[in-house]
């Protein structure tokens, strides 16, 4: 295993040093709270001449995807990041990168979105995103952040795949504070992620090719979309590989989910992002009291790893689904329809109930935490479960 | 040492908090601890109150939410005393920082603390005017807090200071810091 540098640092330190380490050519970018620390960071590195690419400050998040697009139908190897409004302004690029089947990668600093105004963090604009056929990785901590980061580059651009990835951290959370991280080095990053070798590259004049072309009726779109559905279902195995193989480089485990005290978990939480550090901290203590309490993260959210989720609660009797997003109008956020989703077909379905949180930053307590397994253990010894989201600590 | 230190941080904008708070955690990580530092952010102007958090333990941290129940409060400015409630959420035994020309038994008195609460006062603005000459009190305040928790040694604050504001500043501002750790370490006064 190579040598590794543990540093003192923050999410976004560690985003751009991971940019720099995967050497992108091209990086258009616009900065926007809780981001901007990311693509500032990356700018400096350019200047420094510590990477060779092109950065290219555009005038929206619009233009930055845009130019995401452009260059990376070109042939290049292409990075950016965003957050919240700015995910939202490049609604119809998401599309078109996926549609093109661009391997951009493009972190996200996970933000409220607007209105009322809030620049915290919740997963509102990721989640708005989760349709867009981009593969989605999610970090807990800023290790992980690093961590997807570099293993983003291999998954978008393996040919079985051939799709953008977005990882996303949750903004200030993940973000800003400082943590301690065990970053790779350069020529192990460099030799991980491997030089890029386009497909269809606009600027491969020996093969010349169009992009995104007009499809209209009685033409391939029907059949476009069909092999997206087939690119990403087919990423899952991708992301399962080059994750145990960086596995294996860094020595952290990976796994589209991260379980945590379930081989006899009767109580469970499914949650995304930060806030599984706050679950597996009160399930321990839960743990020590005698409550047969458990964790189940998910670190891939797109494709989403449905057999592996029922899996892991196939023996639980009741499950609280922590979404830190709403779906306006749905039963609940966007977790708890995947995970109901999950276990239709399983053959004891527990009890699931669902929690929306930590929306525009609101603190998510410790106390919180243990009153939502306490509901769970009231409902596995017969209180009927609730429907419809609890917003958990609302004032 | 205790499994895990939590140092909540009140100070007004512009006084060096989140610095301090970096430097707490580099020094953690020399001594191969585990640490989070954070600010907590809002909408920024210079001289308006902050808060700034900081963990330190042995052990992996898990938890991602605010301290609610500090071992440790450190005040870079006194006329916060009036403007926050310092001593909420803080533990029972807790600790109790201020960079202060009033002793520890008089704020004691005023804040109405428990006898089990340990209060320390320096004059670190007084030390950085001397020293670094600017009221900058975030250097001396990490010198009193090495002295009165043992959270961070000494040395080692010492040695990162060296190493972080090497990068952007001369010697002379080297010194003057190193000299306001000293002399905060030493002339911090507790209850």
């Amino acid at each position: 295993m190579p040598e590794q540098k543990t540093v003192a640092t923050t999410g976004n330190s560690v985003v751009a040093e991971a940019f720099r380490q995967c050497a992108p050519d091209v990086v258009p970018a616009y900065p926007i709270t809780p981001q901007t620390t990311i693509v500032e960071e990356f700018a400096k590195f350019v200047a420094q001449g510590r990477v060779h690419a092109e950065y290219v400050a555009v005038e929206s998040e619009h233009s930055a995807m845009s130019a995401c697009v452009g260059a990376s139908a070109a042939g290049a190897r292409v990075m950016t990041a965003t957050s919240s409004q700015g995910l939202a302004l490049m609604w119809e690029e998401l599309h078109i990168a996926s549609g093109m089947r661009l391997p951009i990668v493009m972190a996200n600093a996970n933000r409220a979105l607007s209105a009322p105004i809030n620049i915290h963090c919740d997963h509102s604009d990721v989640m708005g995103a989760r349709d867009t056929g981009w593969v989605m990785l999610f970090a807990e901590t800023a290790q992980e952040a690093y961590d997807n980061t570099i293993m983003s580059i291999p998954i978008a651009e393996d040919p079985e795949v051939l799709l953008p990835v977005m990882t996303c951290l949750d903004g200030f959370i993940t973000t800003h504070s400082i943590d301690r991280v065990r970053l790779m080095d350069d020529e192990s990053v460099s030799a991980f992620v491997g030089e890029y070798k386009p497909v269809n590259a606009l600027l491969d004049l020996d093969n010349p090719v169009s992009h995104g072309n007009f499809a209209g009726l009685g033409g391939p779109y029907f059949e476009f979309k069909r092999s997206q559905r087939e690119a990403i279902d087919r990423s899952k195995a991708v992301v399962e590989r080059v994750g145990a193989a960086f596995s294996e480089l860094s020595g952290r485990p990976f796994g589209l989910i991260e379980t945590d005290m379930m081989d006899d978990a009767e109580v469970a939480v499914v949650v995304i992002g930060s806030t599984a550090g706050n679950v597996r901290h009160v399930a321990k203590q839960l743990r020590a009291e005698g409550v047969k309490a458990g964790l189940v993260k998910i670190r891939c959210f797109r494709p989403f790893p449905y057999a592996e989720l029922a899996a892991a609660l196939a023996g639980v009797k009741a499950v609280a689904v922590l979404d830190r997003a709403e779906s306006f109008g749905a039963e609940g956020g966007p977790l708890y329809l995947e995970t109901r989703s999950a276990l239709y077909d399983a053959e004891h379905r527990p009890a699931v109930v669902n929690y929306v949180y930590g929306l525009g930053g609101s603190d998510v307590k410790l106390e919180l935490i243990r009153s939502v397994f306490t509901d769970l253990s009231d409902i596995a010894t017969g209180t009927p479960a609730l429907h419809g989201p609890v917003y958990l600590g609302a004032r | 040492m205790q499994q895990l230190t939590e140092i909540r941080w009140h100070a007004r904008a512009g006084q060096g908090a989140v610095t301090a708070a970096k430097l707490v955690a580099e020094t953690a990580l020399a001594a191969d601890q585990y640490m989070q530092a954070m600010p907590e952010y809002g909408p920024e102007r210079m001289g308006a109150p902050i808060k700034a958090f900081t963990r330190i333990s042995p052990e992996p941290i898990d938890i991602h939410c605010n301290i609610e129940n500090p071992n440790v409060v450190i005040l870079l400015d006194d006329t916060l005393l009036d403007v926050v409630d310092v001593a909420e959420g803080l533990v029972a035994d807790g600790t109790i920082i201020i960079n202060t020309c009033t002793p520890p038994d008089a704020i004691k008195r005023a804040l109405g603390l428990a006898d089990s609460i340990t209060v320390a006062c320096v004059d670190a603005s007084g030390i950085a005017l001397d020293t670094i000459k600017r009221d900058i009190p975030n250097t001396p305040m990490v010198g009193a807090l090495a002295k009165v928790t043992g959270a961070v040694e000494i040395d080692s604050v010492k040695s990162l200071l060296e190493k972080t504001f090497g990068k952007k500043f001369g010697q002379d501002i080297i010194d003057a810091n190193l000299a306001s750790v000293d002399r905060a370490y030493e002339e911090v006064t507790t209850s």
